[in-house]
């Protein structure tokens, strides 16, 4: 029976991470070239600032570069990068809370459903009609206004495909708090998209 | 027999796409969306919502953003080699 793409992918990565391991710059500069790109949107997604996210990006592959000798290869690099990632982007935050930018807090309860206000419905492919930056800014905007933790559960479920039952362990959650997250984040998207999109 | 409200149905369009509802409540939330359009519209928009999210030439990462990574690691790399 062949192996699945997602096992060799795996199996590939753990060879770099031996050879890196053993010191080979190459290998540790290929897992970089592999990753970067994600966790550089990662770092935006939870910062929503640029300059935060490239201090993500350095910090979590000088860290994985300090501490490659503590990694145990029964995780993914992968998933071992993305927790340093979410740990410094949480951390950017925190520093944040004196400032009066970004709430770190949730500022909002698990319970109960939103009540959806905005029922117009969307032009066909709003995104056609927008620059690309236009589009990027108003993304950028409607998931600035989340509290950063539903934020962050959206991005790694929604954006990076992660299953429920990771994210709530990479964000020390329970299942039942990463379904609820999501589902708010989902809809305040929906909700502020809805303002700009909607016909008419 | 069509037993969702409205609300029953926003509170389980996140779990219908993540295809978390076993098959009685998926017919049953895509039988009340049919026929309501209030519901089918936040379905559809929810949906539309995480494919612009998921769109993958967001946020790209800038040429100077990765060549002050590089740099950053070879430069601690050096160290390293520097102190062994």
């Amino acid at each position: 029976m062949g192996e699945s793409p997602q096992a060799a992918v795996a199996r590939d990565e753990a060879v770099l991470v031996t050879e890196a391991k053993a010191g080979s710059y190459a290998a540790f500069e290929e897992l970089v070239n592999r990753y970067e790109k994600k966790i550089y949107r990662l770092g935006m997604n939870i910062t929503g600032s640029p300059q935060d996210a490239e201090d993500v990006l350095q910090e979590t592959f000088l860290k994985a570069f300090e501490h490659l000798g503590d990694f145990r290869a029964d995780s993914r690099f992968y998933t071992w990068i993305v927790r340093i990632a979410v740990n410094e982007g949480l951390m950017k935050l925190r520093k944040r809370r004196s400032s009066k930018e970004v709430p770190i807090e949730d500022t909002e309860g698990d319970d109960g459903a939103p009540t959806p206000r905005e029922l117009a419905d969307w032009k066909p492919n709003p995104e056609q009609e927008l620059a690309r930056s236009e589009l990027e800014n108003i993304l950028q905007d409607a998931a600035r206004l989340l509290p950063p933790t539903f934020r962050t559960v959206f991005y790694l479920r929604d954006v990076e495909g992660l299953s429920t039952e990771e994210t709530a362990a990479l964000l020390g959650l329970s299942v039942g708090a990463v379904k609820a997250r999501l589902f708010r984040a989902r809809l305040r998207l929906r909700e502020d998209l809805s303002r700009i999109f909607k016909r008419g | 027999m069509n037993l969702f409200t409205c609300e029953k149905v926003i509170t389980e369009i996140s779990n219908y796409l993540d295809g978390d509802l076993d098959e009685d409540l998926k017919r049953s939330l895509e039988a009340h969306i049919n026929k309501c359009q209030h519901c089918r519209v936040v379905f559809d928009t929810t949906r539309k919502t995480i494919e612009l999210y998921c769109d993958g030439k967001l946020f790209p990462l800038p040429d100077d953003v990765r060549a002050r990574l590089h740099e950053a690691i070879r430069r601690r790399w050096r160290e390293r080699q520097g102190n062994t």
